[in-house]
């Protein structure tokens, strides 16, 4: 009858076997030799003998948490082990449950009696194994279930029992909220002593709660604070410190008792991670205290002259907090600093890329960017990309406020872009938009940065820069007035390999090609129409053959034919623009602008590479591109049709056509060079709703179709890139007019409205001039020093920033940026807490404040106490007057202690407060009188030398305390 | 693969898991206190595994893995991984781990990575008494082994009584 089950059991493989079998095998076999074991495995679980079933639970975990082997098959087998009697099966399921159950496990509802039945058992250890258990696997019925049990055993006589039960209350907590009803109190209590293992475990429950929702725990602030002078364990002091960190920013009148104690902890302990703590509270929470901050910046230098790559990490870091607003413990280290960042470790190298940008300023930034940027060409890719995207973001800082020279910034984005393992395109990207359309001056320059990126064929083949390339194009359409030779850029566009890009970037290209063929065509007119009215035709003819014989190449053959046009200058020499040569000198042709010389074959030329590229592409699948393609191609063709045949039209015929010609690209030209202005994000905002305006309507199935249609992340502008912003732009006030359409005159009244109205947010309408490019590029070969060690470099550089602290005398002085004030201003990001914190935190007010109320009607109070305090605060207004009167009366004897002391215990002052309180606060003041008493009792006990009356400024005068506790 | 679990910090758990892994990248033990699946599980574990035993030696011991904070000290050949969430206190986190070390050395009597690999679940009932619920809960290291011991021999006794063979013996020889 037993024999079957004995044979199992005298033949089963044990734990061991298994670890070893498993050990033994190849890599090959294992798999194999594993999968046999878990079929023998789950042969032997079904035996109806308890110890083979649980030695064969025991072999599954093993291969569970080792292996991660699915066990969730053998649930209820160890369901069926924790309800052995056998101690030895029971702490085998235990073990296989917390490692394995989740809350999704179907049969976790069943272990709620035997959980129930471990908590009430007599045997200490079956309790603490249901207790760990619980903690791991508690789910909401589990916790709902056991509430009332964990919180008997709260109050257990094992300290062990009590301690774990404590542990506990967090995960009933979190799942189960209404348990704070039951156990709140008694973990409170549980704060009293000051050493015991009790006390650790319940500072750390309290700790992970302060953390979610630090405002319920405020209330104890007294008991934390008497921890933090009496506890000697470093682990307790941490976690208490790590609550005050929670606590201060709530209440500021903890930062003055808090200060001195940690600065003790700080002196005399000599746990480095108590020391770590304390620096980290004291630059988080005390940036005020300059006496505190100047001891925690003594111990970071500690820290940073260990060899332990740890305490030096964690040192760079705490500097790195204190660094935005104590620049000073930054520029102390400065050597340590700048030696870190070659070192070995990554983490280590980042936090002083922090602290170095953190020092640039608007002195040493285009030294410190220079040698960074050098420093990021020899380090890895990941740590290069770190480098420039730090350089990135500390330059844009509050609208490029570093910033002065702009033209040395626009050319060190171009030459970032270059570094073979850039990654930051869409940085790049913004930001060259971004300062296009906010600094003016730097718009030339800016041209010529995204010509050369645009001409680069290299660059197109990486696709981490086609962000970058997709502004580059932008620019150059949008500023192509600024630009030296617009045909090059056309050409650029235009090429080839421009096949790589994304769809959605090749018709930015397209769109900026077709701007500057308008630009191209609508200078051509203007300069035709100077010349008709200066010129007479005849003459015009001849000076045009005389130039036309100085072109060369194919152009040669329409000169000819080049019709009444002649650039004013043209009896001086010019360059004809070249269509075929694209490597053509840049640096030594005159501007465009200044040369005004566009000939009507370079013109017909332009148009037909357009026809040429762009034809095929009318067919293609994208719809963007083959829309614009389209749009273009019609232009082209209405157009075309007046300039390519000019031979067989007649003169009077030709001028009457081009007339036309010329009014239509005049029209989209008007349209292209409205500017585009910065717009705030809080721009539409401010337009009045017009009364005839409905928006209530429901409007639903629109959204079906906006669906997918994403608002721009929230920056400082709402046009954050050039196809966007467009559309952006175009939506609200219709400022340009892509198609050729003259703008409705009722849109322009508006825009004139509207410009009247934000004046301030427009850019000025005039033009600028050119200014002159008078200091050297920051790349300047011959300026740079060898750059071959970067930390000799870079030490360098720190001397630098230490001794040059005025002002270096710039050769211009900084250009205008528009900013925007309303729209910098991020939105408020509503974060909506989770419902279960809200039950959570909930739950502790009403136990706060009804304990309160309690003591209060104790008192035959007739006021009620148990509304809320911002109510109290809002109805007892002569008590807080009191409240505050007291405060800042509190203000002068702000050094003298003993003053204050007499202050608080004088009867007079003591008695007049009262009286003023008397009303309803009445059972409030006796309340916090009587424990602060026994508080202040209890230190002077403790602590001779701490401040008889420490906590009483901290908590009784604090209007958001309930009394209870103080 | 849902990652975004992992990154919703909604459990309140200090550390989330303890791991211990070989040079090799076996793991020797692990302990899940914020809810992981399995596949997540060996998931995480390739991927300290393939980081933190590749850390040269003079490199700092917290790693940034996933929004989260590993904190590794190597014993010999074996690296304990804590991971908790970042801004914790790093040396907080190797002082619990130095402490774990400790009782586990004074448990098995100078330990070595065979003892955890043959007792692996007697780690996992030794770290029990150390953290609960991912908090540190007894920072006394002799009431720790004095709790694991009590918890042997009841387990022994147990075994005795529960032994087939001692039990028909008496019978036997009636």
């Amino acid at each position: 009858m037993a024999s079957p089950s004995l044979m199992e059991t005298l033949f089963q493989r044990g734990l061991d076997d298994i670890i070893k079998g498993v050990r033994h095998q190849q890599s090959s076999t294992e798999s194999i030799f594993i999968s046999r074991v878990i079929e023998e495995i789950r042969r032997e679980i079904k035996s109806t003998d308890l110890q083979t079933k649980s030695t064969a639970l025991q072999k599954l975990t093993y291969l569970n948490s080792i292996h991660f082997i699915d066990m969730s098959w053998a649930s209820f087998h160890a369901i069926e082990c924790i309800s052995s009697p056998a101690f030895s099966h029971k702490k085998i399921g235990y073990l296989a449950i917390s490692q394995s159950f989740s809350e999704s496990t179907p049969v976790i509802l069943l272990i709620s009696n035997q959980l129930r039945k471990d908590l009430k058992s007599g045997n200490e250890f079956e309790v603490s194994l249901a207790l760990d258990c619980l903690s791991r696997i508690g789910t909401v019925d589990l916790c709902r279930d056991l509430a009332s049990e964990v919180f008997i055993l709260m109050s257990s006589s094992k300290v062990f029992i009590r301690k774990k039960a404590i542990g506990v209350v967090l995960r009933l907590f979190e799942k189960y909220p209404d348990a704070v009803r039951v156990c709140f109190k008694k973990l409170v209590e549980s704060l009293e002593g000051s050493d015991s293992p009790i006390v650790s475990a319940v500072v750390g429950v309290f700790c992970e709660l302060s953390a979610k929702d630090p405002r319920s725990y405020l209330p104890l602030a007294p008991e934390f604070y008497r921890i933090l002078v009496d506890s000697k364990n470093n682990w307790v002091l941490i976690k208490v410190l790590k609550i005050f960190v929670k606590l201060a920013p709530l209440e500021p009148r903890l930062a003055k008792r808090l200060v001195e104690p940690i600065c003790d902890h700080m002196r005399k302990t000599g746990a480095k991670s108590l020391v770590f703590e304390c620096i980290r509270t004291v630059v988080t929470s005390f940036t005020e205290y300059e006496s505190a901050m100047k001891l925690a910046a003594a111990k970071i230098r500690e820290f940073l002259m260990e060899d332990d790559p740890n305490l030096k990490y964690l040192g760079l870091h705490a500097i790195s907090i204190m660094a935005p607003k104590h620049l000073w413990a930054v520029l102390e280290n400065k050597d340590v600093v700048i030696q870190s960042l070659s070192d070995e470790d990554p983490n280590i190298k980042l936090e002083s890329l922090r602290l170095v940008m953190a020092m640039a300023s608007e002195s040493n930034l285009m030294e410190t960017c220079r040698v960074l940027v050098n420093y990021a060409l020899k380090s890895d890719p990941d740590f290069c990309n770190e480098i420039l995207g730090s350089i990135l973001s500390t330059c844009c800082q509050n609208v490029y406020e570093v910033i002065i020279d702009f033209d040395w910034y626009v050319s060190l984005l171009g030459e970032m872009s270059r570094i073979p393992n850039c990654k930051k395109g869409e940085e790049i990207e913004n930001q060259l938009i971004d300062i296009g359309m906010r600094v003016k001056d730097v718009r030339p320059e800016l041209v010529r940065i995204a010509r050369d990126l645009l001409i680069d064929p290299a660059l197109l083949g990486n696709p981490f820069l086609h962000r970058l390339l997709s502004a580059a194009a932008w620019v150059c359409g949008e500023y192509v007035e600024f630009s030296r030779n617009p045909v090059e850029l056309m050409e650029a566009l235009l090429q080839p390999r421009t096949s790589l890009l994304p769809s959605s970037i090749r018709t930015v290209y397209m769109q900026s090609a077709f701007k500057i063929l308008i630009f191209c065509m609508h200078s051509y007119f203007l300069q035709k129409e100077d010349m008709t009215s200066e010129v007479s035709d005849l003459a015009s003819k001849r000076e045009c053959s005389e130039s036309s014989d100085l072109a060369t190449g194919k152009a040669l053959v329409q000169s000819d034919q080049d019709e009444g046009f002649n650039p004013r200058e043209s009896n001086q020499s010019f360059e004809y623009p070249s269509v075929v040569d694209t490597g053509d000198g840049q640096s030594s042709t005159p501007t465009f602008m200044e040369k005004k010389s566009l000939m009507h074959e370079s013109i017909v030329n332009l148009l037909n590479l357009m026809e040429l590229v762009l034809s095929p592409l009318s067919g293609s699948l994208d719809v963007e591109i083959q829309e614009r393609a389209c749009n273009v191609l019609g232009f082209i063709e209405l157009v075309q049709q007046e300039f390519s045949n000019p031979l067989i039209q007649k003169e009077a015929n030709l001028d009457r056509e081009e007339v036309i010609a010329s009014r239509v690209v005049e029209w989209v030209h008007d349209g292209f060079t409205e500017e585009l202005g910065p717009v705030s994000v809080t721009a539409q905002d401010r337009v009045p709703i017009p009364d005839e305006l409905v928006l209530k309507e429901n409007l639903t199935d629109l959204e079906a179709i906006c669906g997918g249609v994403e608002l721009p992340a929230p920056g400082s502008f709402s046009l954050t890139s050039p196809y966007y912003g467009e559309s952006a732009v175009f939506s609200v006030s219709n400022l340009q007019a892509e198609e050729d359409s003259e703008p409705s005159t009722e849109s322009t009244s508006l825009l004139t409205e509207h410009r009247k109205r934000h004046e301030l947010y427009y850019l000025p309408s005039e033009k600028n001039k050119i200014p002159a490019n008078d200091y050297p590029p920051a790349n300047d070969p011959s300026s740079s020093i060898n750059t071959n060690d970067a930390t000799e470099d870079l030490v360098k550089l720190a001397d630098q920033s230490l001794v040059s602290k005025r002002k270096p005398n710039h050769a211009k002085p900084r250009p205008v940026v528009v900013k925007l004030e309303e729209g910098e201003a991020a939105p408020v990001v509503s974060k909506k807490p989770e419902l279960k914190d809200d039950l959570l935190s909930g739950a502790i007010h009403d136990i706060l404040l009804g304990n309160e109320a309690k003591a209060a009607s104790s008192q035959s109070n007739p006021f009620d106490k148990s509304s809320s305090k911002r109510k109290g605060k809002a109805k007892h207004v002569d008590l807080l007057d009191s409240k505050e009167n007291l405060a800042v009366g509190e203000q002068p004897n702000h050094e003298n202690p003993s003053s204050r002391r007499s202050k608080h215990r004088g009867d007079g002052k003591q008695k007049s407060k009262k009286s003023k309180g008397k009303k309803n606060g009445d059972g409030r003041e006796d309340d916090g009188e009587k424990e602060s008493q026994k508080i202040r009792d209890h230190h002077g006990r403790h602590k001779s030398r701490q401040r008889a009356d420490a906590p009483i400024n901290v908590v009784p005068q604090t209007p958001d305390i309930p009394d209870y506790l103080l | 693969m849902v990652w975004s679990d992992l990154l919703i910090k909604e459990h309140i758990v200090p550390i989330h898991f303890v791991l211990l892994v070989s040079r090799q990248g076996k793991v020797r033990l692990a302990k899940w206190y914020s809810p992981y699946t399995l596949r997540e599980r060996s998931k995480v574990i390739r991927e300290l595994s393939g980081i933190i035993p590749n850390r040269g030696p003079k490199l700092c011991n917290f790693v940034e893995w996933r929004g989260f904070r590993a904190v590794y000290r190597r014993y010999a050949g074996l690296y304990f991984c804590m991971c908790v969430d970042e801004g914790d206190n790093e040396l907080e986190l190797l002082d619990i781990i130095h402490h774990f070390v400790e009782i586990l050395d004074r448990y098995f009597g100078s330990v070595c990575e065979l003892d955890l690999i043959f007792n692996f679940h007697k780690a996992y009932y030794i770290l029990d008494e150390i953290l609960i619920a991912g908090e540190v809960q007894e920072s006394n290291k002799r009431s720790v082994i004095r709790l694991v011991r009590a918890h042997d021999s009841l387990v022994e006794t147990a075994k005795e009584q529960a032994n087939p063979l001692s039990n028909m013996l008496p019978q036997a020889t009636i």
